[in-house]
C-alpha cells in the first residue's frame, strides 16, 4: 500500500500534479470531503458491490487452484441473460420480474462459466485461458446483440438497449432514496457474511481450502476434484452473472457497448488483495471502489487523466505481489564468479 | 532386513581389513574432520549443542541418534547448507568454514542424501556432468566407467536414471561424489532404499574407500549394520553428544539404550486366534497410467478379523497402486474388493469409510495430511465421516478439537498445540498423530503403508504397538512396509509383491530372509544370492 502510494506520487509528479493532493483527492476526498462526500460515500459502497460480489465468487476457485480469470464474461453474460428476459416481457408490470431477471442473470454467468469447467474436466483444458478468451467472445455477442435484436426501438438506432429505469418492475432502485444504494449493496453485505460463514464453519469451505493446499490429501479426504472444479467455476459465474444483472439494471440502466467497465478483472485485484479472505475482500473492494470514486473526482478537480488511475490500481495489485514473494523469500545477489558455467544443479 | 544382511555381510568381510582399521584408530590416524564444540538454534529449540568429535582418515564413523536428535542439522553444518552458531571444524587441520555445499564440495566433502537429488530424465552421465565442476564433457563416461569398475559400482553411463533401481541410483550418486576425488564422504541413511543383496554391495565399496584413506561418515537408524561396518560410533541424543564408542564392543540393545536415553520397549504380539474373513481382494488388476507407475496383476488376498497381513516389497513395485486402488482413490480397477459381505470396488473412498475400511497412506506431507493445516483441521480431513464431525455440512468443530486432543492424548503426540499446523511437529509424532487418527476411527480394518517410513525408533515400536494391539481388539490389518523387520515382527502372514505380481501369503516363521529377499527382487538376482 505505501510503497503504491510512493510509486503512485512519483508518477503524478512526473506528470506535473502535485503528488500530496492527488493521493489526497483520490483517497481521502471521497470519505472526507464535505461537499462531495454526501455523494461518494454510498458511492463507495455501489461501485464495491460488483466488485466484492464477483472477488467473493473467485476467491473459491483460487483458493482451490482453480484460476478463472473470465469474470468480465460471465459478468457481461449475465446481464445479457437477465436483460434479454426483461426485453423479452416487455412492457410486463410484474412484481417477479426483477427476480426472474436476477435468476436468468445467475443462469447467464453460471453457463458462460461452466464451459471452461467442463472443458477442463474432459479434454483437460487451461481453464485460465478459456474463460479469459470467452471474456472476448462475451464483448462481441453484447455488441452484437445491442446492435441488433436487443436494440431500442426508440433509440435512434444508438446501439443500446431500451432503458431498464423506464419500468419500475426492471428497475433496480435505490434502496435509500438520494444514495443510489440498489440491492446489489445489501446484497454484498450479506453475502459477507455468508461467505465467512461457509470458510469457517462449512465442510465446502475446508474442502476448498484443502485442495488448494494439498490436492492428493483433499482426494484422500474424499473430494471429488471435478466436482470441486464445477462448484468453484459455477459460485464465481454466478455471481459475476448477478453483479452484471444488479448493475445492467442499476446504475448502468440499459445495455450498451461500453458497459462492460472491467469489474470483472478489477475483482481478481480485489480477491487477492483482501487475501482471499471474505472480510479482507469486503474492505479490498472499498479500497478499490474509493480509488475509482477518487479517481473520477481527481479527473474533474485536478485533471488527472483516467488512464493514470488505471496505472495506479494496477500497481496496487503489482506491489502486493512483489512484496508477498519478498516476504516469503529472500533476495540474494550472486556473488560467484562468472567465468565459469552456471548450470543448474539437483542438490 | 539389516539383522540378516549384517551377519551375511559380516562373513564376507575379509577379517583382516576390520582388524586393521580397528589398529589404525586406536594408534590415531590422520584426524580428516574435527569438529569442535560446534552449537546451532531455531527458534524454540536448540538442534546442536556443544557437539565435539572428531572423524579420522580411514574410519567408517557411525552417527546414531533419533530423530530430532540433531544428525541432520550437524551434517547440514559440515556441508554447508547451515552456517553455525558458534564452534569451530578443521578439515585437514586446516579452519573450515564452508560457505555453501560448492566449498564444501570443493575442499572434499561429499554427500549422498537418502533422497536422491538425480534427474530421472537424463542419463547417467549427463546427471554426472550437471554436478561436477571442471569437468571435460568427452572424457566423462571413460571416468564413470573406471570408477565404477575400480569399485564394484556396475554402472553404464548412457542410461536413462528413471530407469534404474534404488540401488543404481545410489551408485550414480557415490560414483558422481567420487569424481570429485573427495576425503569425506558423507552418506545419509543409506541402506533404507536398498535389497540386502545390494546393501552387502554397498558395504563392500565402502570397506575398499577406507581402505583407501578416505573417511566416511555414515547416518543410520539400522544399529546390526552400524555395529557391523561402522568402525567407531558418535551417538547424539537431544543436539548432544553422549559418547563415542566402538560399535562392535556393544550389543544393539545397548546402542539404542544410549540413542534413546531409556530402556526401549519392543513390541508385544500376544497371541490371539483369528476370526472371520474380513476383507478379500479377488482378480484386481490396474493398467499402468504413465511409464513411470506400475501395473497390477490379478491381485488376490484375504484378511481375517485380528490378522495383520504383511505386504513386503522394494519401492515402485506396485504397493502405492495397490494402495490407491483399495482406498477408492484410483478407480479404474478391474476385479473385486469386498468387505465383510459388501462388495466396495464401486464406492467411493468416503462410502469405504463409513463401512469400517480406514487408510494411512505412506506419504504423510500432502497426501494423508495437509501440513499447512491445523491439528484439528487434519483431523477433520479423514474422520468427518466416521466420527461424524459435520452434520448437514456444518463443521462441528468442538468435536473435532476434542477428537484431535484425544488423538494427542493416546498416542502421545508431543507437539506445541492442537491449533499449530501440522508441518510444526516432527515426522515420527505427525505419523503417531495421523496413524491415531485412523485407529481412532474404530474401524474394521486399516490399510497403511510405510507405516514407520522415516520415523525414530521410539515412535517407531508405539505405532507397530498401536497396529498389533489394533488387531488384537479385531479389526485386520493390512500392512504395506518395505522393512522386512517390521514386517517379520508384527505380520502374521507375508505376501511379496514384484512388478505388480503378489505372491501367495508366506508363513514368517517358516520362510527365511533370503527366500523373501528372493521374491522381493525377482528371479534375476537368484544367482548373486547365495
Amino acid at each position: 500500500m505505501i510503497l503504491t502510494v510512493i510509486a503512485g506520487g512519483t508518477l503524478f509528479t512526473l506528470m506535473g500534479k502535485n503528488p500530496l493532493e492527488a493521493i489526497r483527492v483520490i483517497f481521502l476526498d471521497p470519505i472526507f470531503n464535505d461537499t462531495v462526500a454526501s455523494y461518494t460515500r454510498p458511492q463507495i459502497l455501489v461501485k464495491a458491490a460488483p466488485l466484492v460480489m464477483i472477488a467473493l465468487g473467485l476467491s473459491y476457485g483460487f483458493r482451490a487452484n482453480i484460476w478463472n480469470i473470465g469474470a468480465e464474461g460471465q459478468y457481461i453474460i449475465g446481464a445479457l441473460a437477465g436483460a434479454s428476459v426483461g426485453l423479452a416481457l416487455y412492457p410486463s408490470e410484474a412484481f417477479w420480474l426483477l427476480p426472474l431477471m436476477g435468476l436468468a442473470g445467475i443462469v447467464g454467468g453460471l453457463v458462460w462459466a461452466l464451459i471452461p469447467a467442463l472443458l477442463k474436466i474432459y479434454f483437460r483444458t487451461n481453464e485460465i485461458l478459456v474463460s479469459l478468451m470467452l471474456v472476448y467472445v462475451a464483448i462481441n455477442l453484447l455488441s452484437g446483440l445491442v446492435t441488433g435484436i436487443l436494440r431500442s426501438p426508440i433509440g435512434f438506432n444508438f446501439p443500446e438497449s431500451r432503458s431498464f429505469h423506464a419500468l419500475a418492475s426492471t428497475h433496480n432502485d435505490e434502496l435509500i432514496a438520494g444514495t443510489g444504494m440498489h440491492f446489489g449493496v445489501f446484497f454484498m453485505l450479506g453475502l459477507v457474511i455468508f461467505c465467512y460463514w461457509i470458510l469457517k464453519r462449512h465442510i465446502f469451505g475446508f474442502q476448498v481450502t484443502l485442495s488448494g493446499q494439498a490436492p492428493r490429501a483433499a482426494k484422500f479426504a474424499g473430494i471429488n476434484p471435478n466436482l470441486m472444479i464445477v462448484l468453484c467455476l459455477g459460485i464465481s459465474g454466478s455471481l459475476a452473472g448477478l453483479a452484471g444483472l444488479l448493475e445492467v439494471t442499476g446504475p448502468a440502466g440499459k445495455l450498451t457497448t461500453t458497459f462492460p467497465v472491467g469489474y470483472g478483472f478489477t475483482a481478481i485485484i480485489v480477491a487477492f488483495l483482501g487475501r482471499l479472505h471474505p472480510l479482507g475482500i469486503l474492505l479490498a473492494g472499498l479500497l478499490m471502489a474509493i480509488t475509482y470514486i477518487g479517481g473520477e473526482l481527481a479527473q474533474f478537480m485536478i485533471g488527472l487523466p483516467a488512464a493514470a488511475i488505471l496505472v495506479f490500481q494496477g500497481m496496487l495489485l503489482f506491489f502486493l505481489l512483489a512484496t508477498d514473494i519478498l516476504v516469503n523469500f529472500r533476495m540474494r545477489w550472486n556473488t560467484q564468479s562468472k567465468n565459469r558455467s552456471r548450470i543448474a544443479r539437483p542438490s | 532386513m539389516a539383522r540378516r544382511s549384517c551377519r551375511a555381510s559380516a562373513t564376507i568381510l575379509d577379517p583382516d581389513v576390520q582388524v586393521t582399521v580397528m589398529t589404525n584408530t586406536k594408534n590415531g590416524n590422520d584426524i580428516t574432520l574435527q569438529l569442535d564444540a560446534m552449537s546451532k538454534s531455531f527458534p524454540g529449540v536448540k538442534a546442536c549443542d556443544d557437539i565435539s568429535f572428531a572423524i579420522e582418515s580411514g574410519e567408517i564413523h557411525a552417527l546414531l541418534g533419533e530423530n530430532g536428535a540433531g544428525k541432520s542439522t550437524l551434517v547440514k553444518m559440515i556441508y554447508g547448507l547451515l552456517r553455525p552458531d558458534s564452534g569451530s571444524m578443521k578439515f585437514n587441520s586446516k579452519p573450515f568454514t564452508p560457505e555453501d555445499p560448492r566449498t564444501a564440495r570443493a575442499q572434499g566433502v561429499a554427500m549422498v542424501f537418502q533422497h536422491f537429488s538425480l534427474f530421472d530424465a537424463l542419463s547417467v552421465a549427463e546427471n554426472m556432468l550437471l554436478s561436477v565442476e571442471n569437468e571435460p564433457i568427452s572424457g566423462i563416461s571413460d571416468k564413470i566407467l573406471s570408477l565404477s569398475e575400480l569399485y564394484g559400482l556396475t554402472l553404464s553411463p548412457d542410461q536413462i536414471v528413471g530407469n534404474l533401481s534404488a540401488g543404481e541410483q545410489q551408485r550414480v550418486e557415490i560414483v558422481r561424489c567420487l569424481l570429485q576425488k573427495p576425503q569425506l564422504l558423507i552418506m545419509d541413511e543409506p541402506t533404507s532404499v536398498l535389497t540386502q543383496f545390494e546393501t552387502e554391495k554397498l558395504f563392500h565399496t565402502l570397506r575398499q574407500l577406507v581402505s583407501e584413506g578416505i573417511a566416511v561418515l555414515y547416518i543410520s537408524h539400522k544399529l546390526e549394520e552400524v555395529r557391523h561396518l561402522c568402525d567407531r560410533a558418535t551417538i547424539l541424543r537431544g543436539g548432544k553428544v553422549i559418547d563415542t564408542c566402538l560399535p562392535a564392543e556393544e550389543t544393539a540393545f545397548s546402542l539404542a539404550t544410549m540413542m534413546v536415553g531409556s530402556e526401549i520397549v519392543a513390541p508385544v504380539r500376544k497371541q490371539i486366534s483369528l476370526g472371520q474373513q474380513c476383507f478379500r481382494i479377488s482378480g484386481l488388476g490396474v493398467a499402468s497410467q504413465t511409464q513411470f507407475d506400475t501395473a497390477l496383476v490379478d491381485i488376490n488376498l484375504s484378511i481375517r478379523k485380528g490378522e495383520i497381513l504383511g505386504i513386503a516389497g522394494i519401492a515402485g513395485n506396485g504397493q502405492d497402486e495397490l494402495m490407491l486402488a483399495i482406498s477408492g482413490e484410483s478407480r479404474s480397477s478391474t476385479g473385486e474388493i469386498w468387505l465383510e459381505d459388501q462388495r466396495i470396488d464401486g464406492e467411493t473412498t468416503n462410502e469405504r469409510r463409513r463401512r469400517g475400511l480406514v487408510f494411512a497412506p505412506e506419504q504423510r506431507n500432502g497426501h494423508a495430511a495437509s501440513i499447512d493445516m491445523t491439528l484439528i483441521e487434519n483431523a477433520l480431513l479423514t474422520a468427518s465421516v466416521r466420527k461424524s464431525l459435520t452434520r448437514n455440512g456444518i463443521v462441528d468443530w468442538d468435536s473435532t478439537t476434542r477428537f484431535a486432543e484425544e488423538i494427542v492424548d493416546q498416542f502421545d503426540v508431543r507437539m506445541p498445540g492442537v491449533k499449530h499446523a501440522a508441518r510444526a511437529l516432527s515426522g515420527g509424532n505427525l505419523q503417531k498423530f495421523l496413524i491415531g487418527r485412523e485407529i481412532l476411527q474404530a474401524p474394521k480394518m486399516l490399510v497403511v503403508n510405510q507405516p514407520t517410513w522415516g520415523v525414530d525408533a521410539n515412535a517407531a515400536n508405539a505405532i507397530r504397538q498401536a497396529l498389533i494391539n489394533m488387531a488384537g481388539e479385531g479389526a485386520a490389518v493390512l500392512l504395506i512396509s518395505q522393512d522386512l523387520d517390521e514386517l517379520l515382527e508384527i505380520a502374521d502372514k507375508i505376501c511379496v509383491i514384484h512388478a505388480g505380481i503378489l505372491s501367495e501369503p508366506l508363513s514368517p516363521e517358516t520362510t527365511s530372509r533370503a527366500e523373501f529377499g528372493l521374491l522381493m527382487t525377482g528371479t534375476e538376482n537368484s544367482h548373486s544370492v547365495s
